[in-house]
């Protein structure tokens, strides 16, 4: 009895997930691959065919290329600043997270309100004497300056969620390691590069395979600053999922999303492997 | 030249202080061992040495330089730490040449070093294991390879043995001193096992409290207590101590009898003797038996002797019960005297 105890305490979490998340998954799968009461790819072939989905995949991918390799180094410098101090850590850790207190959509807004035409950035400019008059930033003429935005935004938003995870990862690895490297040579960076990363890849892991997710999800803040003018491919699902009314091509959507996060999730965890006998 | 000068050093932690003004010269080539009860500050100076703790004032010279302003890696150190601090994600190979590879030695270097380090220390069928398939024994011997493999002037250790259980600890340590002193290297050893410390070292530095009490070579440390304080803490069962006062010119009564002893400049000063300088015989200090304990060669009697302890070691051939009467006899040219004020030795 004993050995099943735990199986049995797990029960209605399992079941929970069964019902509310397998189940609707199950559905969306098949509905990616019916066509007309039919098995077929069609789905997938008019969504590959329609001239958004390049667009869509490659500012997609893009968007994680640039976003998450920043946000990595970024969370990585913050991270190491924190657990080194010993005062006001916790108020520092507190303020790096006020973004993620703030939801995506909210986020956007903000970065709106500070790109757009009657925004922060053309009053401070024009007060400044730098413009003449307000400049359209976000317009689709300037498709550099929407990705740089939407990619400001984004870090902005979530790079606390690496952080917090790394300084977790950080405070896990024992301050002898460091001081020995100290005291055979390492100088601060050797220290970084050779025992505080190498002995973060658990940590690394996790908030990588998070953040990368997440990016391929991106949605609302793209929505907020690009509007139509910049697809991704959480938008196009939104497209036909509503305003096109083709359940069957936004499902076939969902599903390249799904692959791509599990394909990465997959090239994390082997990119990031500690071999037995290697762990901590 | 490796000679270790400490001038005046103490930290504070805080309001805490953790080491009042250390003085002491560690000569080159010499095992110096710092044994003191758990707190007393040995981690601490240790620390400082190595650079990992700054001072609050004093001086650290290694050689003729001066190091307290050098980080960790310019000051010619390696060391041991308690826990080993053998990096989990590196091979063997790999931790013994950790410090190698910082100093960007040429690669045939590095293989010749790790392979004579691990050779000394008998862990070469070891070298492509990860720490975690190791056993806390080789984890020793791999940190002390570790160590070794740097040639450095000055090692630290601090208390590499006291995670291993006893039977390998005093292989460890047969086999520690004769690495080491081969290794012409100048050593710094922390540990609270006295044991240990007089096995080893060359002078032992008894520390109790953050003030250094004695430096001395270990038998001398023994026998000739610099303070009431190395007497009851070095030695199993340690010293004991019974109170004499005036009965003349260097003479004071002890438990009743008048015995010689130096001229202090008090009437109540403290007689010292060790469990073993004791016999039986005629006019000795009566003590009544409280308990007694064979422990082979000897047995240990614990004695009353007017409300004071007295422990004395005798033939284990002797029979005694709890409730006899002894007379026991102190050998006078190991009566040891104190100071009760000042705690220190009255000669
Ligand atoms: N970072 C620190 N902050 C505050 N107090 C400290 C710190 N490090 C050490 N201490 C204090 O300084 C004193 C000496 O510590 P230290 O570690 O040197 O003792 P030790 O002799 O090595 O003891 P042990 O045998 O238990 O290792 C202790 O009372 C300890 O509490
Ligand atoms: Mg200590």
């Amino acid at each position: 009895m004993p050995r099943l105890l735990p199986y049995l305490l797990l029960l209605p979490a399992t079941a929970f997930l069964c019902v509310f998340f397998l189940y609707p998954f199950v559905l969306v799968a098949m509905e990616s691959v019916t066509r007309e009461g039919s098995y077929s790819l069609d789905n997938f072939q008019r969504m590959v065919s329609h001239w958004k989905f390049g667009t869509a995949m490659r500012n997609t991918l893009l968007l994680a290329a640039v976003v998450v390799p920043v946000q990595l180094a970024l969370s990585l410098a913050m991270a190491s600043v924190v657990t080194k101090l010993s005062t006001g850590r916790s108020t520092l850790l507190y303020i790096f997270a006020i973004p993620l207190g703030i939801s995506d959509l909210a986020a956007g807004l903000i970065w709106l309100a500070i790109f757009e035409q009657t925004g922060f950035l053309n009053s401070a400019l024009y007060g400044l004497g730098v413009i003449e008059q307000p400049v359209l930033f976000l317009s689709y003429q300037n498709p550099m300056v929407i990705f740089a935005a939407i990619a400001l935004a984004e870090i902005w938003r979530a790079t606390a969620i690496m952080m917090v995870i790394l300084v977790a990862g950080m405070g896990l690895i024992p301050k002898e390691y460091g001081e020995a490297a100290e005291v055979f040579g390492a100088t601060a960076w050797q220290r970084f590069r050779k025992v505080t990363l190498p002995m973060l890849k658990p940590s690394l892991q996790t908030a990588l395979i998070l953040r990368v997710i997440l990016a391929f999800e991106v949605f609302a803040v793209v929505i907020a600053l690009g509007g139509t003018n910049f697809p991704v491919l959480m938008e196009e699902t939104f497209q036909w999922q509503f305003t096109l009314q083709d359940r069957g091509v936004a499902a076939a959507y969902a599903m390249v999303i799904l692959g791509i996060s599990v394909a990465f999730t997959i090239l994390i965890l082997r990119l990031l492997h500690v071999p037995k006998g290697a762990r901590v | 030249m490796a000679e270790i000068r400490i001038k005046n050093v103490a930290k504070q932690f805080g309001a805490f202080t953790a080491l009042h003004s250390v003085d002491m010269t560690i000569r080159d080539r010499e095992f110096m061992v710092l044994l003191g009860a758990s707190g007393c500050g040995k981690t601490t100076l240790l620390r400082i040495i190595a650079g990992l703790e700054t001072p609050s004032q004093g001086e650290v010279w290694i050689g003729d330089r001066r190091v307290d302003k050098l980080p960790p890696r310019e000051r010619g150190i390696a060391m041991v730490f308690q826990n080993y601090a053998v990096f989990p994600h590196l091979t063997v190979f790999e931790n013994i040449a950790f410090g190698l590879r910082m100093a960007k030695l040429p690669q045939s270097e590095v293989d010749r070093r790790v392979k004579r380090t691990a050779e000394l220390m008998h862990i070469e069928q070891l070298l492509k294991r990860y720490s975690g398939q190791l056993s806390g024994g080789q984890r020793q011997r791999v940190a002390v390879a570790r160590a070794l493999a740097m040639e450095p002037d000055v090692i630290l250790m601090d208390e590499p043995l006291s995670n291993l259980d006893a039977l390998l600890r005093l292989e460890m340590r047969a086999e520690l001193k004769g690495v080491l002193a081969e290794s012409k290297t100048t050593t710094i050893y922390v540990t609270h096992d006295q044991v240990e410390a007089m096995s080893l070292a060359d002078r032992i530095s008894v520390m109790n409290g953050g003030y250094i009490v004695q430096s001395a070579d270990p038998v001398e440390v023994y026998r000739n207590p610099a303070a009431r304080f190395v007497g009851s803490f070095i030695g199993n069962p340690p010293m004991n101590f019974l109170p004499a006062t005036r009965a003349g010119t260097n003479q004071w009564t002890v438990a009743g009898r008048v015995v010689p002893g130096p001229n202090a400049p008090r009437d109540r000063i403290e007689f010292a003797i060790r469990p073993e300088d004791m016999r039986l015989g005629e006019d000795g200090i009566p003590a009544t038996v409280r308990v007694v304990e064979p422990l082979g060669a000897h047995t240990l009697v614990t004695t009353d002797v007017d409300g004071s302890m007295l422990r004395a070691l005798v033939d284990s051939d002797l029979s005694v019960a709890p409730g006899d009467h002894l007379s026991l006899v102190p050998q006078p040219d190991r009566v040891r005297w104190f100071d009760p004020e000042t705690m220190e030795a009255v000669r």
